[in-house]
């Protein structure tokens, strides 16, 4: 018995020196652990640029990981969660915000970001990173309501209550982030989307679990489906992404509330604390500010770019689209996120909990 | 001695996989966030009562119907020639070899208003069949996923049967339906209960099925628990939940194993 035991333990030690050695053979190999929203980059598909190809091809040296997210708050659990490692992250303004506070997020070494002098100075200097010191902007949007034109009267159209009409039941899917739904229901009472006063956040609690009746479920990426398949009809929904689901479905439009306010958002790119790899990590980001592959990126994800010489290699259709570059006037309503205090975040994700499960 | 140590590498696994993760979810179902003990979480959890009772009832439902379903067929299969068996015990594992995710993906686009089925009966005039996002279709969603599970022990347990029995109950004067009634039924017995168990346990705590399948008013248990881990960052109250389903399994699955021992007992 000792004798098999023996001979089994050498094949493991001889396989394990064998994987070993074959690491160390491409020991200058770096792989770069990018992760970012889901369908938030250009990937080659329908004639689009690749970005992360493209930079492969540029630095051979760099093999990216590639992974995706549903939300911010699914972001932050599982980098607060410990244990994954991630090189670059795309969050939102305020969960910037968060992360800076928690000392989630490291500075970033602007001499290996000389591409950031392209960034438009109206995104630099946001609250959530005042000095600009964690983050590079990579597109901005606004959240509005994408509907199916076919079936949604256009009378109904105009504000956020048509996620509250009740002649759509079953065919609304409302956003499941509670940062994101509770916007809508703040906006709906006229509150600042940034409130903390609990009251204010009880009362919108309160506007959701009215409309959980009417609602046919709770999405994140789920939703380009269940709308291009007019499964849904109605959905609140990042514009980018909205655009997409036009292009797969032509009967699918997208509109800001005429009178209410509504988010507007700057997603960045960071590089969390337990990064291993910061410095490649640094010429990502630099990559993705090149205007040629800003542009040839938003032409596919159909967001705002922070950086203006882009878009002369933008698809002009594109470039002009109200969708992703709505006017002064109609921008002046929006209001973007800040980070709320820790008792006030907790206070909305506990009420969203209960407000899904039809307890509130 | 020879046979413990052969089981030495499971349990050096059990220990590493299984008792140091339930020690972790203890912990974190007692502790607050910053660490220090607190029954809150319970107090918490609790006021998802209705939604574990709810995951109770739809996994029983679910228990039933494959029960009712899975029978007959284990035991269509179990009286085959080896051949036919062959074929059949293949097709019911099939569906395993895919992902769990996967199969309740292809249900879904069959059964949702706009999907294969809808759009068939559409043809005919007829629909749209409510067929998604209903109790109904969350229970159905369980059942397509867990049936093998139920078919598998029954079928194990009804082929080893002795067919001298069966012989011996028709000499002695049974109807076919009092053949099965007194003999192959408690017979089968054994298969049945650790059917139900494995039904049961999975179904119980599933998360994706009803998010997929269900209505705003079907949330599961496993659906909140996994909000806690993924979304809102509230390990310790996730634990907590967890905890109590695992009691909950667990006094069902001791109730299921008295009775099978009486059973035993009973037939010897």
């Amino acid at each position: 018995m000792k004798k098999v035991v023996t001979i089994v333990l050498v094949c493991a030690l001889a396989l394990s020196l064998a994987a070993l050695s074959g690491c160390g053979g491409s020991s200058d190999q770096v792989t770069l652990r990018v992760y970012n929203w889901g369908v938030n980059i250009a990937d080659g598909s329908d004639d689009y640029i690749d970005v992360i190809e493209l930079f492969e091809e540029a630095y051979p040296e760099i093999d990216v990981i590639y992974d995706t997210y549903e939300t911010n708050e699914a972001l932050y659990t599982r980098l607060a969660g410990g244990g994954v490692s991630y090189d670059v992250i795309i969050p939102s303004d305020y969960m910037i915000a968060r992360m800076i506070r928690e000392d989630m997020l490291l500075p970033l070494n602007f001499d290996n970001i000389p591409n950031y002098d392209l960034v438009d100075d109206t995104f630099k200097n946001q609250s959530y990173d005042p000095n600009n010191e964690y983050s590079v902007p990579y597109t901005w949007g606004t959240v509005g309501i994408i509907y199916n034109t076919k079936y949604v009267d256009e009378a109904d159209i105009g504000g956020w209550d048509l996620l509250w009409n009740e002649k759509y039941a079953d065919r609304i899917v409302m956003i499941d982030n509670s940062r994101d739904a509770f916007a809508i229901a703040e906006a709906m009472l006229g509150y600042s989307l940034n409130t903390e006063d609990p009251d204010e956040i009880q009362a919108a609690a309160d506007l959701l679990a009215e409309q959980l009746p009417i609602l046919q479920s709770y999405q994140m990426d789920d939703m380009y489906n269940l709308m291009e398949n007019e499964e849904a009809w109605i959905a609140p929904y990042y514009a980018g992404d909205a655009m997409l689901m036009m292009d797969e479905n032509p009967d699918l439009a997208f509109y800001l509330p005429e009178d209410q306010t509504f988010n507007v958002f700057i997603d960045a790119m960071c590089i969390p604390a337990s990064a291993e790899n910061k410095e490649e990590a640094e010429l990502f980001i630099n990559f993705l500010c090149e205007p040629e592959i800003s542009g040839g990126n938003m032409d596919y994800i159909g967001y705002g770019t922070p950086v203006s010489a882009a878009k002369e290699y933008m698809d002009p259709e594109m470039a002009n689209n109200p969708v992703a570059y709505p006017d002064e006037e109609t921008l002046a309503r929006g209001e973007a996120f800040v980070a709320l205090s820790d008792e006030a975040q907790q206070l909305m994700d506990n009420l969203f909990n209960e407000v899904k499960a039809g307890l509130a | 001695m020879k046979s413990k140590f052969l089981a030495g590498p499971y349990m050096a696994w059990m220990a590493i996989f299984t008792v140091v993760p339930l020690v972790m979810v203890a912990y974190f179902a007692f502790t607050a966030n910053d660490g220090s003990f607190t029954l809150e979480n319970f107090v918490n959890a609790s006021e998802y009562l209705p939604i574990f009772l709810r995951s109770i009832w739809y996994a029983l439902a679910a228990c039933v119907i494959c029960l009712f379903v899975g029978y007959p067929v284990a035991y269509v299969i179990a009286r085959s020639t080896s051949n036919v068996r062959r074929v059949l015990y293949l097709l019911v594992t099939l569906p395993m070899c895919m992902s769990f995710l996967l199969r309740t993906l292809a249900l879904v686009s069959l059964v949702r208003d706009t999907g294969i089925i809808n759009n068939f009966l559409g043809i005919f005039g007829i629909g749209p069949l409510p067929l998604i996002r209903n109790t109904g279709s969350v229970i159905m969603g369980m059942v397509y996923n867990y049936l093998p599970y139920m078919i598998m022990p029954l079928y194990t347990v009804i082929v080893k049967l002795d067919p001298r029995l069966v012989e011996a109950a028709q000499d002695l004067g049974c109807d076919s339906l009092q053949t099965f009634r007194r003999v192959i039924l408690p017979l089968s017995v054994p298969g049945i209960v650790s059917g139900i168990t494995m039904v049961f346990v999975p179904a119980v705590s599933t998360f994706y099925i009803s998010q997929r399948l269900g209505s705003t008013d079907n949330v599961m248990v496993g659906d909140i628990i996994e909000r806690q881990f993924k979304g809102s960052y509230n390990q310790n109250l996730g634990a907590a939940m967890s905890l109590i389903l695992m009691v909950l399994v667990f006094i069902s699955i001791g109730l299921m194993n008295r009775f099978t021992d009486d059973e035993e007992v009973s037939t010897i």
